[in-house]
């Protein structure tokens, strides 16, 4: 298992645009990619799980990814995350 | 097969095109009780699979026609579409033994209900694309076919039972060349926005989505209110040099536009247009509009997903404005309920919706909305010839109310150092045949009346104009509706006031005559009804008309003023 953690620099949040791409990345991962905010966690892979958290702008958000593609799905959001200006 | 339907012709013109079937499909669900869940979910999987084929069609096709922009919302629609918790939750209902339907329908629910609870207007647009995805797969698992308008990308003429001002939102207008619909009368939001498109409109055929089948050949002739199927070629023939005399005509009219409208006998009227956005100046111009009598803002929050900002409403009445210069602007403030609804607004459910809690009883419910509509008229009102309407007005104290808020809202503009104009003026629409009756109280107090003539006939006949079984009482020229109208315009002159009428009467050649013998200084109509108006004005005589009035007015059915109309213009 492998686990990340970001702060959102986007001002939008995770919504959007942004929670598009993310959910688009890992979808194709075996792997199981998670996302944790205040205690809750939702499937990376579900747009609507994760809008549903209401993740605004300057949350502290952790990435978990457990599989056997597990370090490249996590390299992968960190991609995303950083090209795209998600988090950091 | 040779076929004609006949309907009421509502928009001048003829169109010859395929059918588009606009249908608004059954998705009622059942809740069913199953015996093989792996078979329930191969169903769930199959539907699945058709749609997410369906949209990326959908998907190809909008970046083709409109670009990337409009076509992302059906990335989004497909990320919702291969969500896997909607999966899992729908996967683990059918296994609990619920057929496919209702486990779809109550897990889209759930996920809706969540994001409507959002606050944020971002979420709430994503449960409208919940809800249209669930639509989607609802329609493949009951086998019915759903239209995506939204697609069109060739010359059509629509077929529906009724066009509702949603559905009209996501037509493509370039493409759409009339309407056919089955129910609606002169009045139906079909008809207006035929006339606002100048393309032919016929409603009230009754059997048009009975006959008509997607693709089928047809013609339309919005003046007589004939609908060809697969017409012959000789039709056909007949048919386009029909088009091109009607084309012809209108390009006569065409010496009218610059003029001023003026009667035999040298009275100046206003003719001014009816418009619904900033999209319809253009139309307005282009028929020579001497004002605008009727801007109906409710389009501003149509087919959007929140209100519209205080900003984008200023900018929208700042380019009317702009765009009218000194020519007089009537704008009439929210007018919602009744037959118009927002998706993002929920109304409630009404015994008699156009008895309810519509229009200016809906804003004082909700003065923040009101007021935010008035603060950006106000803020507008240095751009132009601002004339701002309350709709729906059955008493003193209402208006009292309603322009008190307008007033307090300018003292804390003002107080903030924002400039409003001193010369716009207040005033209310006329339908309620209540304010009718007492015009002469409400004429000292408002600056001005327009008649909206659509609903008070309904009002005052007590007949619903969409109820076809009751639409011989919707009478224009029956002399209880003159009377009150002679009433209105008599009540204000004396207090020195203008009226103006923004209902579809203003542009009927067979009521003109009268109206104009009563004194009715403006007239406000479908910028493509203006050019027949102002050459009608032209042939009469204000003088002559004012002499007949007094005998008009002691006429005792609408077949008996019609004829004379008829018999003296």
């Amino acid at each position: 298992m492998e686990k990340k953690t970001y702060t959102i620099t986007s001002s939008e949040g995770l919504h959007a645009r942004p929670c598009s791409m993310l959910v688009s990345a890992v979808t194709p991962f075996k792997s199981e990619v998670t996302i944790t905010y205040k205690e809750r966690t939702a499937n990376l892979k579900s747009i609507m799980g994760v809008m549903g958290m209401g993740i605004e702008s300057g949350a502290q958000v952790e990435i978990t990814a457990d599989g056997a593609d597990e370090s490249e799905a996590i390299a992968k959001v960190d991609d995303i995350m950083k090209k795209e200006s998600i988090g950091e | 097969m040779k076929q004609t339907i006949t309907g009421i012709g509502v928009s001048d013109g003829i169109a010859i095109a395929k059918a588009y079937r606009l249908e608004t499909p059954d998705l009622t669900v059942e809740k069913l009780t199953i015996e093989q869940p792996e078979l329930e979910i191969a169903r769930f999987e199959a539907a699945k699979a058709e749609a997410a084929v369906e949209l990326e069609a959908i998907r190809a096709k909008a970046a083709e026609n409109f670009g990337e922009d409009k076509a992302a919302i059906f990335s989004a629609h497909l990320l919702v579409l291969n969500d896997p918790e909607l999966e899992s939750s729908v996967k683990g209902s059918i296994e609990q033994g619920v057929n496919a339907e209702f486990a779809l329908q109550q897990a889209a629910d759930t996920f809706t209900a969540m994001f409507e609870a959002m606050d944020n207007e971002y979420m709430r647009e994503r449960a409208a694309d919940v809800r249209d995805v669930t639509k989607r797969l609802l329609a493949k698992l009951l086998g019915v076919h759903v239209s995506d308008p939204s697609t069109i990308n060739e010359e059509v003429i629509i077929i529906a039972d009724d066009l509702t001002p949603s559905a009209t939102a996501q037509l493509n207008k370039q493409f759409v060349k009339g309407f056919v619909t089955d129910i609606g009368g002169r009045t139906s939001h079909s008809a207006i926005l035929g006339r606002m498109l100048e393309i032919p409109a016929v409603v009230g055929t009754k059997t048009a989505m009975a006959s008509i089948e997607q693709g089928t050949s047809l013609i339309v002739d919005g003046t007589d209110g004939t609908v060809l199927l697969e017409p012959t070629d000789e039709d056909t023939r007949a048919y386009e040099t029909k088009k091109v005399t009607f084309e012809q005509d209108k390009e006569l009219l065409k010496r009218f536009v610059s003029e001023s409208t003026v009667t035999s006998d040298g009275h100046h009227v206003e003719v001014g247009a009816n418009i619904a956005s900033t999209e319809d100046l253009p139309l307005a111009d282009k028929n020579g509009a001497e004002g605008v009598g009727l801007f109906r803002t409710e389009f501003l929050y149509m087919g959007k997903s929140d209100f519209p900002t205080e900003e984008e409403q200023y900018d929208a009445y700042k380019t009317v404005l702009t765009s009218m210069g000194e020519r007089p602007t009537v704008v009439r403030t929210l007018d919602i309920g009744g037959d118009k609804e927002l998706s993002y607004f929920s109304t409630p459910e009404e015994m008699n919706p156009f008895l309810g809690q519509r229009a200016i009883r809906l804003c004082f419910e909700h003065p923040e909305m009101f007021r935010t509509q008035l603060r950006a008229l106000l803020r507008a009102s240095v751009h132009g010839n601002l004339k701002i309407m309350f709709p729906m007005i059955a008493t003193l104290e209402e208006f009292r109310r309603a322009k008190g808020m307008l007033l307090e809202e300018q003292e804390k503009l003002q107080a903030k150092g924002i400039e409003v104009s001193d010369t716009y003026e207040v005033g209310m629409m006329l339908e309620i045949p209540a304010a009718a009756v007492i015009a002469d109280l409400f004429a000292k107090e408002v600056d001005f009346f327009s008649i909206g003539t659509n609903d008070l006939i309904q009002y005052t006949m007590a007949a619903d104009r969409m109820n076809e079984t009751v639409s011989y009482l919707y009478q224009p020229n029956h002399p209880s509706v003159l009377r009150l109208i002679h009433n209105v315009i008599q009540a204000a002159h004396k207090e020195g006031k203008w009226v103006g009428m923004c209902g579809e009467v203003a542009g009927d050649p067979l009521s003109i005559p009268v109206l104009l013998g009563m004194g009715l200084d403006e007239f406000s109509m479908s910028p493509s009804s203006i050019l027949k108006a102002r050459a009608q004005f032209a042939d009469l005589s204000k003088s002559e008309w004012e002499g007949y009035i007094p005998e008009i007015l002691q006429m005792e059915t609408s077949e008996k003023i019609i004829e004379f109309v008829q018999a003296h213009s």
